[in-house]
């Protein structure tokens, strides 16, 4: 006999993720180390971004890089060359990272070095604006990036991203004078998907608002060390 | 997305292990505010469960509409991405967001084949293996 039955679970699907992206958080505490979850469409400017940054604040912090993006080979090489320790996580062609693999790529990290030496961990993510989003990979920061060559009205069509993020970064501002975009809209979408988040203007290219960006990521790391187990909302 | 809701069930199944059990719907309740697209959930639901377990278990999602709170106000409005998400009563950014994130696993209807049917069970949150 077929006796109908119904169990009301009130589940959420991404509760397993959440649960191993705690269980990364808690040793990225234990750790003192801060993990930034960088993400964005295919080609914003991920690797370029990291490649300036990790150039520009490798005598202040110590760092390391887990890689998911690997596009080519030659990312990581671009990576490595500037003395930062870079370990890819493998995905097999996942559309985002998830926090088993970033848990995966902590432990290839973890036989090269010891973890807790480090002050800033990076990882970029899988190249694609939905998503990534979604999945929590133990991460203190989430940090998105968009192209001036994206459009403006990229917010609006990929609102999860850019709500979720902690601070977004408008890259490529060196085309600019070159495109029919206006920068100033870019910011208007951005701040009505998301009114909390920092907002800066990047180039890699000329390394216009670097400055800027890298003090926010100062102010990250001081209010993490003064407050390592607060958890982020 | 899929996957998670393949994960999900399969940790259901296990709760009714040694039986297993024949879904025959899976209600799934979709925040529009998410990177979900129901109507291409429903199509790579249909592929990946033909031939397991759960062949021919009919995936029905509802919608949960995006609802914010005007902070200034505490009136709920509808946020439109046309007019920025803003509230329509104080112009205000949306800062909270009440309902339209939801991506959960509301019910499952099933039946077992045997004629052994056991109580129906609570099923609580699996607890923390990490803990
Ligand atoms: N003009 C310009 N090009 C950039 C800038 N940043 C990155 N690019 C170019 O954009 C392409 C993709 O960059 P990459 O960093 O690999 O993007 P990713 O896929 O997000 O990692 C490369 O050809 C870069 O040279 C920038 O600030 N200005
Ligand atoms: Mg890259
Ligand atoms: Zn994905
Ligand atoms: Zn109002």
């Amino acid at each position: 006999m077929h006796m109908p039955l119904e169990d009301n679970l009130g589940l959420n699907l991404l509760a397993a993720n959440q649960h191993r992206a705690d269980h990364n958080r808690a040793h990225f505490d234990a750790w003192k180390l801060l993990c930034l979850n960088v993400m964005s469409s295919p080609g914003a400017g991920k690797t370029s971004l990291l490649e300036r940054s990790l150039a520009a604040l490798a005598s202040r912090w110590s760092m390391a890089v887990l890689e998911g993006d690997m596009t080519t080979l030659l990312d990581a090489e671009r990576l490595e060359a500037v003395g930062i320790p870079v370990v890819p996580i493998t995905t097999g062609r996942a559309c985002h990272l998830d926090a088993a693999m970033v848990s995966g790529g902590l432990k290839l990290l973890q036989q090269r070095l010891d973890p807790a030496d480090l002050d800033v961990l990076w990882v970029e993510n899988v190249g694609n604006l939905v998503c990534p989003a979604e999945f929590a990979i133990g991460e203190h920061r989430k940090v998105a990036l968009l192209s001036v060559t994206e459009g403006d009205d990229k917010p609006l069509k990929y609102p999860v991203m850019f709500r979720e993020a902690d601070c977004v970064l408008i890259t490529k501002v060196d085309l600019l004078p070159h495109l029919p975009v206006d920068v100033e809209r870019i910011e208007v979408h951005i701040r009505q998907v998301n009114p909390a988040a920092a907002v800066f203007r990047l180039s890699a290219t000329s390394g216009e608002g670097f400055e800027a960006w890298h003090g926010w990521l100062a102010d990250q790391l001081t209010a993490f060390r003064s407050a390592p187990a607060l958890v982020h909302a | 997305m899929t996957r998670c809701l393949l994960l999900s069930m399969d940790e259901w199944r296990r709760q009714h292990s040694p039986l297993v059990p024949k879904v025959e719907r899976v209600h799934l309740q979709v925040g529009t505010f998410t990177c979900v697209e129901p109507d291409q959930l429903v199509v790579t639901w249909g592929d990946a469960v033909r031939g397991s377990w759960l062949d021919g278990a009919e995936l029905v999602i509802e919608s949960v509409l995006l609802v914010g709170r005007c902070v200034p106000c505490q009136a709920t409005y509808r946020p439109d991405p046309s007019c920025g998400f803003r509230s329509p009563c104080c112009d205000h950014p949306m800062e909270e967001i009440v309902s339209g994130r939801e991506l959960r696993i509301r019910s499952v209807a099933y039946a077992f084949a045997d004629q052994a049917v056991p109580a129906p069970a609570a099923h609580p949150p699996a607890p923390c293996p990490a803990a």
